[in-house]
């Protein structure tokens, strides 16, 4: 059903359907995308219930690393909303935590000769994923907006106490950066995980196939070899990065929602 | 001209973005640091705003590969 080598940079993001839904369609398949889904959920899931069991004054090394996550986010959604965004707290922290891990998983090495579908892959790597993530935040961002100013949300559009020229072109330029929020949310993610890791791969195959043309050229392998170190601390960065990124313009945009009415 | 060729260098062109988000990150990196070394104090508060920067600018670039991509895969 599925080959055991990925060749090139790109069969990496190869979607493979692992097992079929007894729907007697193909197209409703669990996929390796799927797979590393639940892979990354259920180890939050284990991390967070091991780490708060037992929950202590005096935190435990587990408890620490936990706490360290949740004061993390919750910092950072009072500093960005306010005391209101109280309520936006465990959306963000299932998104940064949900969004870091899925990162943090495709870094790491597949077991030597396991199938092609079982291989790690990044599910935050795929458009779809992250543009799923991007409109769940704007249509909250949409609905509570509406639902908490009423129509004094497309204040948004209409920023109080310009000059008259400007309301001409103002409101057109808000209406298009707002509608672009979600695309940019989406790409952004997508493209980092994505061109970082063809980049990673492109840097191991070429100590592959340096290594393979055998004799002094074997010796111009160790610089791509090396390269590929530097990279993937690189990724490491980037993935915990873009979790944050993702985070902290989740806040902003919920902050317009809260906040619409009032300035 | 080969449509598949003209298809490649439309690729190769939609790279060029990256110069800007080069000379953009550069800035807001730069400017940053300069600003944390003259007032250490006020770095950290600033810092969230900073990755904000980078993030927005950082799309610009990521535009370019996203065309590359069309360009690519969709004609």
């Amino acid at each position: 059903m599925y080959g055991f080598r990925a060749e090139g940079p790109m069969e990496q993001f190869e979607i493979i359907p692992i097992f079929s839904l007894p729907t007697g369609s193909n197209l409703l398949a669990f996929t390796n995308s799927a797979l590393w889904m639940v892979i990354g959920t259920s180890a939050i899931i284990v991390f967070f219930f091991a780490a708060t069991r037992r929950a202590a004054l005096i935190p435990g090394r587990l408890q620490s690393m936990a706490e360290v996550f949740y004061e993390f986010v919750s910092d950072l959604v009072r500093d960005t909303i306010g005391p209101e965004g109280r309520k936006f707290f465990p959306y963000v922290f299932t998104l940064f935590i949900w969004i870091l891990v899925s990162n943090l998983f495709g870094l790491f090495p597949s077991l030597p000769g396991v199938p092609h579908g079982l291989h790690t892959f990044t599910p935050t790597s795929h458009l779809i994923v992250t543009l799923a993530l991007a409109m769940l935040t704007i249509s909250i961002v949409i609905i509570y907006g509406f639902w908490k100013n009423g129509l004094g949300f497309l204040k948004l559009f209409w920023p109080p106490g310009l000059p008259w020229p400007m309301y001409i072109l103002i409101p057109a330029i808000e209406v298009i950066s707002f509608l672009s929020r979600p695309l940019s949310l989406a790409i952004r993610l997508f493209a980092n995980m994505f061109a970082g890791h063809v980049i990673l791969k492109l840097f191991a195959g070429f100590v592959v196939s340096l290594l393979s043309a055998g004799g002094a050229v074997m010796l111009f392998g160790i610089a791509p070899f090396f390269g590929a170190i530097a990279v993937t601390a690189l990724e490491f960065l980037v993935a915990v990065l873009q979790a944050y990124v993702f985070a902290v313009l989740t806040c902003i945009y919920l902050n317009d929602a809260v906040h619409a009415a009032d300035h | 001209m080969d449509a598949e060729a003209a298809k490649l260098i439309g690729a190769g062109l939609a790279s060029i973005p990256l110069a800007g988000a080069g000379v953009g990150l550069g800035l807001i990196f730069g400017n940053f640091l300069s600003g944390a070394f003259r007032n250490p104090s006020a770095a950290a508060a600033n810092q969230p705003t900073m990755l904000l920067a980078f993030a927005l600018t950082e799309f610009t670039g990521l535009l370019g590969f996203a065309i590359a991509m069309i360009i690519l895969y969709t004609f």
